[in-house]
C-alpha cells in the first residue's frame, strides 16, 4: 500500500513545499521573461483539505476565472492547474501582445495565447522537477476553461474522489507589481505518486 | 424569513419549507434535488462519482450518486416526507476541460448523470426537472417551498426549471 494523505509528516511536507518552490520558481522566471516584467512569487503552500473547501481557496466557488488544464503522465501521474482572475488574464495577454484592449473577453488568437502561457508555465514547472528527481513526467496539451472556480476546480479533485475524502494541492501565488496579474498555480499529484516522489529525494 | 442552507463538494442537506438549499459552482459534479410535494421537505445531495461499488473508500456516502441519493430519501423519511410524494430535480454534469482523449475520467459529467438516473428510477423517484450536460459551471437553488430549481450560469444566462 502506497503513502496516502494522513500518513505524511511534517518533514515530507517539508519536501512537497520545496517542490512546489524549485518548480514554481523556474514557471515564474520564464513568465517574467515572456512578458518583461518582475513578478513575485509567494512561499508555496501545501493545502491538504476537504473536497468542499477547495473552491474557498481560490476566492470562493463562483468567482470568474480562467483554468488551464494539464494532465501529468509519466513516472508520477496528477493534474496541474494554473488559475488566473479574468481581469488578470487580459492584462497578461495585453503586455504579451502589446495591446491596449479593455474588453474582458478575449478573442480566439488571444485564447490560444493564454493556453500557450500555461503551457510555457507547466512546462518548466515540471522540467525542473524532473531534473530534481531523476523522475520522467510530460504534460498533456492544455485545456482551457473561464468559468466559476469551483466547477474548474472540481475537475481535478474528482480524481482525488475515487481514494480519498481529501486532495492535496501544492499551491503557489504569484503577483506582478500593485497586484495587477494574480495567478494560483497548482500541482495536484496523483495519492499513489507521493511516495515515488518522496522517495526520488531519499526522504522515505 | 427563508434560510438558504449551503451544501458543499460531497456534502447533502434536508430542510422543512420554506427554507432553500444551494450548490455553488458546480462542475462535471451533480446536483440532485428530492422535494416531498406533500410535505415540502426537500434535500440535496452534490455528489462527485456514478457508484460507490467502484472504489475502495467509499465513507462518504454523499460522494456517490448511488449512496447519497439513497442517504439523502433516507433522512428525508425521518424528518418526515412521505415516500410515494417524493420527486427530484436534477442539474450538472458538465464536461469542463475538452480532451482529444476520451478516456473515463474525462467523461466524467456524463458518467454522473447517467448514474444519477438509473439510481432514481431504480428508487422510483421521478424526475420533474433537469439541465444537465454542456460545458460550463452551474450555481443551483432550490426552494422548499415552491419546488422550484434555479440555475444559474456564467454566460450561458439563468433559467428555473
Amino acid at each position: 500500500m502506497s503513502i496516502s494523505i494522513a500518513d505524511l509528516n511534517s518533514q515530507q511536507i517539508d519536501v512537497l513545499k520545496e517542490i512546489g518552490n524549485i518548480g514554481a520558481g523556474n514557471a515564474v522566471t520564464a513568465l517574467s521573461k515572456m512578458v518583461s516584467k518582475r513578478i513575485d512569487m509567494k512561499v508555496p503552500i501545501v493545502n491538504i483539505v476537504e473536497f468542499k473547501e477547495v473552491a474557498d481557496l481560490v476566492g470562493g466557488p463562483e468567482m470568474l476565472v480562467s483554468g488551464i488544464y494539464f494532465k501529468v503522465s509519466g513516472d508520477i501521474t496528477g493534474s496541474i492547474m494554473f488559475l488566473i482572475d479574468n481581469d488578470s488574464s487580459r492584462t497578461l495577454i495585453n503586455w504579451l501582445m502589446g495591446k491596449n484592449e479593455t474588453n474582458a473577453e478575449l478573442d480566439e488568437i488571444e485564447l490560444s495565447a493564454l493556453k500557450e502561457v500555461g503551457n510555457i508555465l507547466a512546462g518548466s514547472y515540471l522540467s525542473s522537477l524532473s531534473t530534481l528527481t531523476g523522475l520522467s513526467m510530460t504534460v498533456s496539451i492544455p485545456s482551457l476553461a473561464i468559468d466559476m472556480a469551483g466547477a474548474i476546480m472540481s475537475v481535478p479533485v474528482i480524481l482525488f474522489g475515487q481514494v480519498g475524502d481529501h486532495v492535496l494541492l501544492i499551491e503557489t501565488d504569484f503577483i506582478e507589481g500593485i497586484n495587477q496579474v494574480k495567478g494560483n498555480f497548482f500541482l495536484i499529484p496523483d495519492e499513489q505518486s507521493f511516495e515515488i516522489l518522496l522517495k526520488s529525494l531519499g526522504v522515505i | 424569513m427563508a434560510e438558504v442552507i449551503k451544501v458543499g463538494m460531497a456534502d447533502l442537506n434536508c430542510v422543512y419549507p420554506p427554507d432553500a438549499l444551494i450548490t455553488l459552482g458546480l462542475g462535471s459534479c451533480v446536483g440532485i434535488c428530492l422535494h416531498d410535494r406533500e410535505t415540502k421537505i426537500s434535500g440535496m445531495v452534490h455528489i462527485m462519482l456514478p457508484y460507490s461499488h467502484q472504489i475502495k473508500n467509499n465513507s462518504n456516502l454523499a460522494k456517490f450518486a448511488d449512496t447519497g441519493i439513497a442517504k439523502l430519501l433516507d433522512d428525508m423519511l425521518k424528518m418526515g416526507a412521505k415516500r410515494s410524494k417524493v420527486v427530484s430535480k436534477v442539474a450538472g454534469g458538465a464536461q469542463m476541460f475538452n480532451f482529444n482523449d476520451t478516456s473515463d475520467i474525462m467523461r466524467i459529467g456524463a458518467r454522473n448523470v447517467v448514474a444519477v438516473k438509473e439510481t432514481l428510477k431504480n428508487l422510483n423517484i421521478p424526475i420533474l426537472a433537469e439541465d444537465t450536460g454542456g460545458s460550463y459551471g452551474r450555481t443551483i437553488e432550490f426552494s422548499s417551498d415552491t419546488g422550484l430549481l434555479l440555475v444559474k450560469t456564467i454566460g450561458h444566462g439563468i433559467k428555473q426549471i
